[in-house]
């Protein structure tokens, strides 16, 4: 579990980094936090694993407090950090189990863990040699390893697929919704709203160290691009000046071969939609909801804060 | 406890591998401190071949611990690199950021990476000294005494845990690892004099002597240890700033704490003054007992061991006193031959210098250099007291008029450097190892600008012009 409240931190410099962060994530949730480079995640995660104190407002991550127990909350917290932060000169099986040892783990399960671990992210081959010789996608799966082998209950994840091929993320996206069903609770940093939206069930938006959008995803599709619209695709240029709309569509936007609707309430109204195009022998080939991107909310969200016009 | 040496050793061993992996260090390094012992036994063999052909005596046998200490020293200044880029090396490459999250404690890592940069220099050193000693066996020289050696390798050990507890410090303050290795002359060349001073004390002092160096040394790095601990903070290794060295900002940090709310200069001496020396009375109490405990001490082992050295008949004592009366009637040219403000400058210098040897002790130094300064005044009152003067009259006429003054100063200033040391040490939440520093030298500079600087003015008027008159009126009754 995390909960923030007011979460703040101000450097040296008086430049505020992080402002009024309230997040809660609960057990089987992830949350994903997008924000550009400088927004304040990493200085966020930071302040929920205790490294830096926050300067307002307070944190309690798997129910410690981030200033009264910062130990007890390091044993329970697995980081991957922003920069993979690999000894170099070690081997990649010799890296997790000094990190086991460190979290206390003993010789046999610090075996066992890290053949887990090594195997399933396919570093088995590589784990005797120097993780210098590794590639960064690797190098990266290593220090995911590290983060997941004390088994931590709160995992938090700073940019963890930036340098991986596809098929590398796609093991990570795996074994994160894995984590996620065995009750994790679970915060991803990233800028990649592809992999947030596969992934997390809540999002994040933070801006200048403020979060300017906090939700449940689906819930925040409604809140900033409005009602789900829907689309009847033509086979040919067909016109629909006499269609008579059934009370509850409108029209959002037409062009020769489709037409996109708004409606608010599918359940009532599509039936009798789609029974007006059938009537007008209207060549339909599909009529569906739009996808909506978690693309489009954030640019949109991020267009406004910055005081711009958002194109869909 | 247990679990907590395990932690401490578990950080360390890990780094000390990691060292002994990369055999393009290594392999130099080893050589390095082969061939060395080699070089010093022959440089040794040569210098006495020489001193010989001159007359000089120069024994092995006294030679041998000079040189041990040295051939111990030498692998030390060169893997001071490793204490210096413990931590700020770490934060270079990023990795200090799995461990600062891990449940590793604070003192677990600062221990950790100080146990390691103490062996590895040790490992060295020890290294040395063994082929060292396997050389001079060869040598017509009879093998140093377990003791000797004993103490010889402990003193070594002391170094060692010396730099290295510098040295970390610097790691956890440094921005890079450039400027940790730009300030590594902080260590080496303090160390360095440290070891002349020993020298010193093996050649002419007897060996036991050595014991006071072991023990000081011990002393000054568990303070600095103590220091680093207390000022680690997991915060400052996460930190952005490259290299900065913002001048501006520490002057305003400097000044501001120097001038402090005062509108004038009136108000600086009525106000913001008093409240510094206000805070100054416990060390006064501490550095005027020390002080005077020195003078008595001093003055009694004159009196009582000097006669045993120094035939002093009554013949002797007269011819003495004839030689100080004739030099007296140089007084009348004090004033050119020392001018005042020649005087005044000689006497700030060597507060200043107290300062400074203070600031890189903790104040212990700078407390080291009073007291051999008043063991001295001691001494001076133990002789004249041997020559049949008496003490009090020498001490009323000779020293007490510009003394007032002079010893005022002095007092003041060491008890001010005492004062900035204690700061230093004491854990600080709010405040850098940087800020605190100029803060403890800004109260020091109130001192010693405030008060100190005037009344050494005034002392070296006294001493010049008054002082010699005073003297001359009292020689008769010598
Ligand atoms: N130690 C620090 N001192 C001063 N400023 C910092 C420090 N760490 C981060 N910042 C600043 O705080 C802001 C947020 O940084 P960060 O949390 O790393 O952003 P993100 O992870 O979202 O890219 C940036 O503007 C960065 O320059
Ligand atoms: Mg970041």
């Amino acid at each position: 579990m995390i909960e923030t409240n007011d979460l703040s931190k101000q450097f040296n410099n008086n430049f505020w980094a992080v402002q009024g962060v309230t997040l809660n994530v609960q057990p089987g949730q992830i949350l994903a936090l997008l924000g550009q480079n400088g927004a304040g995640k990493t200085t966020t995660v930071r302040m929920l694993t205790a490294l830096l104190a926050p300067t307002r407002g307070s944190a309690r991550v798997a129910g410690f407090d981030v200033t009264k127990n910062p130990k007890e909350i390091r044993m329970n917290v697995g980081v991957l950090t922003e920069q993979h932060g690999l000894y170099l000169r070690m081997s990649g099986d010799e890296y997790l189990d000094y990190f086991g040892k460190i979290y206390g783990l003993d010789a046999q399960a610090r075996a066992v863990r890290s053949k887990y671990l090594l195997d399933y992210f396919g570093l088995g081959e590589a784990a005797r040699r120097r993780s210098g010789e590794y590639s960064k996608g690797m190098k990266q799966k290593l220090a995911l390893a590290r983060s997941l082998m004390h088994n931590p209950s709160v995992l938090l994840l700073d940019e963890p697929t930036s340098a991986m091929d596809p098929e590398s993320s796609r093991l990570v996206r795996d074994e994160i919704a894995r984590l996620r069903s065995s009750q994790r609770t679970i915060i991803i940093c990233t800028h990649n709203l592809a992999e947030a939206e596969a992934l997390a069930d809540h999002i994040a938006i933070i801006y200048r160290g403020k979060i300017l959008l906090n939700g449940a995803l689906d819930e925040l599709k409604q809140r900033v691009l409005g009602p789900v619209e829907y689309e009847a695709r033509f086979a040919d240029a067909f016109d629909t000046s006499g269609l008579s709309l059934p009370a509850g569509a409108e029209v959002a936007s037409r062009s020769e071969t489709s037409l996109k609707f708004r409606i608010e309430a599918p359940q009532v109204v599509n039936p009798g939609l789609v029974r007006a195009l059938a009537s007008m022998n209207a060549p339909l080939i599909s009529f569906h909801e739009v996808p909506r991107k978690l693309e489009q909310v954030y640019l949109k969200t991020m267009a406004e804060a910055q005081g711009l016009a958002y194109a869909a | 406890m247990r679990r907590n040496w395990d932690a401490i050793w578990m950080v360390a061993r890990r780094e000390f591998i990691d060292q002994f992996r990369d055999w393009r260090i290594v392999a130099p390094m080893v050589l390095l401190m082969a061939l060395f012992p080699f070089v010093a036994d022959d440089t040794t063999q040569d210098s006495i071949q020489f001193m010989g052909r001159f007359g000089g005596e120069l024994i092995l046998e006294r030679l041998v611990p000079f040189v041990i200490l040295v051939i111990g020293f030498f692998p030390l200044s060169f893997t001071l690199v490793v204490a210096l880029e413990s931590f700020v090396g770490e934060k270079e490459r990023g990795t200090i950021e799995p461990i600062l999250s891990s449940p590793l404690d604070d003192h677990q890592i600062y221990l950790g990476k100080l146990l390691v940069g103490i062996t590895t220099p040790l490992v060295f050193s020890f290294f040395s000294i063994t082929i060292y000693l396997i050389l001079i066996t060869r040598r017509d020289v009879a093998f140093p005494s377990p003791y000797l050696l004993a103490l010889v390798l402990l003193l070594t050990f002391a170094h060692a845990v010396l730099m290295v507890s510098s040295a970390i410090v610097i790691s956890v303050q440094a921005t890079t690892v450039r400027a940790a290795n730009l300030l590594a002359s902080f260590v080496v060349v303090p160390v360095a004099f440290l070891l002349q001073g020993e020298t010193a004390l093996i050649f002419w002092g007897n060996e036991s002597v050595l014991w006071y160096a072991i023990v000081g040394v011990t002393l000054l790095s568990a303070l600095i240890v103590r220091l680093g601990v207390s000022h680690f903070r997991r915060e400052y290794l996460l930190g952005r700033e490259i290299d900065t060295f913002n001048l501006k900002q520490m002057g305003r940090v400097f000044i501001g704490r120097f001038v402090g709310n005062a509108e004038s200069i009136r108000d600086w001496y009525a106000f913001e003054l008093p409240e510094t020396l206000k805070q100054l009375k416990k060390p006064l109490a501490l550095v005027t007992l020390l002080g005077v405990a020195a003078i008595v001490a001093s003055y009694l082992w004159v009196v009582v061991n000097v006669p045993a050295f120094l035939d002093i008949s009554p013949e002797i004592t007269d011819r003495i006193k004839t030689l100080v009366n004739e030099n007296l009637t140089d007084f009348e040219d004090l004033s050119t031959q020392m001018p005042v403000p020649v005087l005044f400058y000689h006497n700030a210098r060597a507060v200043v210098i107290m300062l400074l040897l203070g600031i890189v002790s903790f104040g212990t130094l700078g407390v080291t250099l009073f007291l051999v300064n008043m063991g001295l005044v001691g001494g001076v009152l133990g002789g004249a007291s041997l020559l049949g003067v008496s003490p009090w009259l020498l001490f009323a006429a000779g020293i007490l008029p510009h003394g007032i003054f002079e010893l005022s100063a002095v007092f003041l200033s060491v008890s001010a450097t005492l004062k900035a040391g204690a700061l230093l040490v004491t854990p600080q939440q709010d405040k850098s190892l940087g800020e605190l520093l100029l803060v403890a030298l800004a109260d020091w500079f109130r001192v010693f600008i405030g008060v100190a600087l005037p009344l050494l003015a005034v002392a070296a008027v006294v001493e010049v012009f008054v002082t010699p008159q005073l003297l001359k009126m009292v020689v008769p009754y010598f």
